[in-house]
């Protein structure tokens, strides 16, 4: 009996100043095999379908149950986790390409920091006092809760940045990500108390003003975040905070406010 | 030069380190394979335990150092345990205004839900996927001190091993840069491992892809104490898959999950054909105190014997059912929506109506790198002193799942995502004060002692870039993972154990005929790899032999050749035959394995400290559950 086997086309990049080139690998297929799984039996045998040895392609991978984001990557050309992706579900032969929306560290992979960086420019997270013992949290509604945890599941796995069309090379665009994590801080009792400095962080140049509202992040998340409420949300604050910094501007300065 | 602090780990216990460490104004590097917020502690799904007694059940802070201690069979030296169940509230509400969204009460308050090995509502949660929420909160501190200058992120740079100067203490670290496959070294005052689990080394498990465990194995083979190595819990829960089996968490039975396998052998209905009278809930019926909520090695024993002793699998298959499918949707949906999703992204089938097929998988280690304590006559651990935490070399501490401390035989559910936040907190204070009483006699760290570790290195992957024998590394990898489930997991026998350990030796030596696969520098996975797979193999090589030596049956080790008699009676306190045996099997075996590295690992096994005191906080007693 000959072998099932199952064709994989991967687009392979030496390092970011090289060519790209696709080659094609021929795998014995198995029951329940995700995209990680092929992967992991390339490395196992790692030759081309003509027989020609390769090296194992290069890909970020670690929890491998949707939670980390890391080993998000276009699957026949759709940006998803590859742990996720279940062979038998995708056409074949299956077409594995890294994101296009972030600088190509090698084959699969690509470097996110700017999605890190994104969260510094909105101030995610709680000014904690400190660490010490300062006993419970604010009381929050059950329905408080089920928003924000909503939204704090976001992994930054960059789905919502890759389909975005005001992302590109040259343009400043935040992304969907960072956006709605303004939001989830915004929204927590705590976090509120600053929203303001996380609102100035979505202004300018870059921030959330310069959203196409194309709803391309929405469709692409794979938490089904509720990113353009979040969008929608974060614009008409950021308007009603610039609206109130111009107001109060002499003030801030020092100088006699309105009235004043 | 100013006070440097390096952590290595960037999961729960190495975030709360660095936060300790720049709470105190402390500068320190970071190291992590992964970007921190990608660390495996994200994978925690069920919640995290602290006595806060919401439910006016009358839990307290002891009754979960009892649970803690029972648990693990009374191998966890008790001051730690004692340290970690008093502080976990507050740990809790430390979390709680870091802004994690825990599930809620109706009244705004913390909800909790029951796990396994208590009788107590005793489990805060953030849906099922608490791990990654507690990890985003500590994610965010760390980020906030990071633009405050405190904190500088090397993600993407992997650990190969520790500076280590004349006098045999830890001066800084050896690590590679993987993107650019640049290698440095790095000096520091202390040194924290905070790297996590091992579950790579059985090949698939319940563990993300990078919990290799190779930092401690390596630190293990540069001279830091391994304990416990034989104590691997394999989860009762989990879904078999090609890459990984994923973990149904304990969580889906605290919410009321029950598991049963159909009564008559081969049953091949569909499982809604089968009525109640005619499935069984052995769990519920042989424990019918803690029903499905026994401890984890107990539920994993009974689902093994059921199924490969009595052949009772479900449809004659590797398998049990986990039914939530009587818990209304909408409970499910808020309560362990994460875990429901998993289940149907993976098998197809929705969770919330029909039963799930699972069986257990290699989950935690229990074992890791020897800490020490400092604790008073009251059995309290001495704030500060820079002996929590520490491994036996000077300078260099460790925390989280990679420290042996917390556990002993076994670990009980939502424990782990504790023993992390908990161990992190105490090892930034007595990393700050180890440099304070050392580092002023000490000075810089010698530059040629820098210089020397980063040459050894770099010599080895020159090496590594070399090898281009016949052997593929991840083949190697791969049936190390099969031979350990295989010899070394829930049942052991010493003859398997003999011939695991034949093995091991037989793929180090094939490990030196390995082929790099890839000799370029630019991200070289399988270079990291080549050197990985050494160090796995040789903490291999420990918990196989430890296990081997350890003739008893205790927690997640059991040897059916080596088991007590059942009492006789219901508390086997009250048996006096089985007391005698009880006592006999402690006496000799209530001990600490300890492997410190030679070419053939040398073990010694040592009573525990905690338990050499007048008053000890607890008196070991036979665990039972029934
Ligand atoms: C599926 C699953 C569910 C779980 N659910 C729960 C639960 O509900 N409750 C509970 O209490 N526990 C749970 N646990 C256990 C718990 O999640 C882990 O024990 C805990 O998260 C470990 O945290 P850590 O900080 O020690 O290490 P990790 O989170 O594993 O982090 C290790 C860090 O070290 C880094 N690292 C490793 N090696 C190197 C190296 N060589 N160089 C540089 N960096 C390195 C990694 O990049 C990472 O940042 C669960 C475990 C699993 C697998």
């Amino acid at each position: 009996m000959t072998e099932r086997m199952l064709t994989v086309r991967i687009q392979r990049q030496d390092g970011p100043s090289d060519a790209p080139r696709w080659e094609e690998f021929s795998v014995p297929w198995r029951q329940n095999a995700n995209v990680i799984s092929v992967l992991m039996q390339i490395q196992r045998d790692p030759r081309t379908s003509d027989g020609k040895p390769t090296t194992p392609p290069a890909w970020d991978a670690a929890c491998l149950e949707e939670v980390c984001g890391s080993c998000t990557m276009n699957i026949n050309g759709q940006v998803r986790q590859a742990c996720t992706a279940l062979v038998d579900k995708l056409a074949q032969p299956l077409m594995l390409a890294p994101m296009k929306k972030f600088p190509l560290i090698r084959d699969l992979t690509v470097d996110r920091s700017r999605m890190f960086e994104a969260l510094k420019r909105v101030k995610a997270w709680i000014p904690i006092d400190g660490t010490y013992d300062l006993g419970p949290g604010p009381r929050q509604a059950p329905e408080d809760q089920e928003l924000n945890y909503a939204l704090s599941t976001c992994m930054s796995c960059g789905c919502c940045l890759e389909v975005c069309p005001q992302i590109g090379a040259t343009t400043a665009f935040i992304g969907a990500a960072a956006i709605s994590q303004a939001r989830l801080f915004n929204n927590h009792p705590t976090g509120s108390m600053n929203a303001d400095e996380r609102l100035r962080g979505l202004m300018g140049p870059g921030g959330v003003a310069d959203c196409g509202k194309a709803g391309l992040c929405v469709q692409a998340c794979p938490k089904g975040i509720p990113l353009t409420s979040s969008i929608a949300e974060m614009n008409r604050d950021t308007t009603k905070q610039a609206l109130k910094d111009w107001l109060f501007r002499d003030e801030s300065k020092g100088g006699a406010g309105p009235g004043g | 030069m100013a006070e440097r602090y390096i952590v290595v780990g960037g999961g729960l216990a190495g975030l709360m380190t660095v936060i300790k460490l720049a709470e105190a104004g402390k500068h320190v590097d970071i190291f992590s394979i992964v970007p921190v917020k990608r660390s495996h502690s994200v994978c925690a799904q069920g919640g995290i335990n602290g006595a806060v007694n919401t439910k006016g059940e009358g839990d307290s802070p002891d009754i979960h150092v009892k649970d803690t201690l029972k648990g693990g069979d009374f191998l966890a030296e008790q001051p730690p345990v004692k340290g970690m169940c008093y502080a976990a509230p507050g740990i809790i509400y430390l979390l709680d205004r870091m802004g994690v969204p825990f599930n809620r009460t109706h009244e705004g308050l913390l909800d909790f839900r029951r796990f396994g090995g208590t009788l107590h509502n005793r489990t805060a949660f953030a849906g099922a996927s608490t791990g990654q929420q507690l990890l985003y909160a500590l994610d965010e501190q760390v980020r906030r001190y990071e633009t405050e200058g405190l904190v500088r992120k090397f993600e993407y740079w992997e650990y190969l091993g520790f500076v280590k100067d004349e006098q045999g203490a830890c001066r800084g670290i050896v690590a590679l840069n993987l993107r650019t496959m640049e290698i440095e070294s790095f000096a520091a005052d202390a040194v924290c491992l905070a790297t996590g689990g091992p579950g790579i080394i059985f090949g698939r498990s319940t563990n993300s892809t990078i919990n290799t465990g190779t930092a401690a194995a390596r630190a293990y083979i540069d001279g830091a104490i391994y304990s416990n190595a034989e104590f691997v819990q394999v989860h009762p829960t989990a879904i078999p898959g090609e890459d990984k089996h994923r973990l149904m968490s304990e969580s889906a039975r605290g919410e009321g999950g029950r598991i049963w396998v159909p009564k008559q052998k081969g049953d091949m209905r569909a499982h809604k054909d089968i009525p109640a009278t005619e499935r069984w809930y052995f769990l519920e019926e042989r424990y019918p105190h803690y029903g499905n909520l026994v401890p984890r090695d107990v539920a994993t024993r009974e689902i093994f014997s059921v199924v490969r002793d009595m052949g009772l699998g479900v449809e004659g298959t590797d398998a049990v059912y986990l039914d939530v499918s009587h818990i209304p949707a909408a409970t499910l949906e808020k309560k362990l929506g994460g875990i429901m999703d998993i289940y149907e992204k993976f098998v197809g089938v929705d969770p919330k109506h029909n039963p799930m097929k699972i069986f257990p998988a290699v989950h935690y280690s229990m074992g890791g790198l020897w800490v020490d304590y400092e604790a008073d006559a009251r059995g309290d651990l001495v704030k500060s002193s820079p002996r929590q935490q520490s491994t036996n070399i000077p300078g260099l501490y460790a925390a989280g799942e990679c420290d042996y401390a917390y556990h002993g035989a076994n670990r009980l559910g939502a424990n782990s995502l504790l023993s992390c936040l908990y161990s992190g907190q105490i090892t930034g204070p007595a990393m700050v004060n180890y440099a304070k009483n050392n580092m002023a006699a000490k000075g810089d760290a010698p530059a040629r002692t820098l210089a020397s570790a980063k040459t050894y290195w770099s010599d080895r992957f020159n090496t590594i870039y070399k090898m281009s024998g016949t052997e593929n590394p991840y083949v190697i990898g791969q049936q190390m993972g099969e031979l350990m489930v295989k010899t070394s997991t829930v049942v052991k026998r010493n003859a398997e154990l003999d011939s695991a350990m034949v093995q091991i030796q037989q793929m180090k030596e094939r490990w030196s005929q390995c082929n790099v696969l890839d000799t370029g520098r630019t991200l070289n996975q399988s270079a990291s790899y080549v050197n990985q797979l050494w160090n796995m193999l040789e903490l291999a090589h420990v918990m196989l032999k430890t296990g081997r030596m350890r003739d008893e049956s205790r927690g997640s080790h059991y040897k059916p050749d080596f088991v007590l008699p059942k009492a006789k009676t219901k508390n086997p306190s009250d048996d006096p035959e089985f007391m005698t045996a009880w006592r006999a099997r402690d006496e000799k075996w209530r001990k600490v394995s300890m492997a410190r590295w030679s070419t053939e690992p040398q073990i010694t096994f040592e009573p525990l400290k905690s338990l050499q005191v007048e008053n000890p906080i607890l008196k070991p007693e036979p665990r039972h559950y029934d």
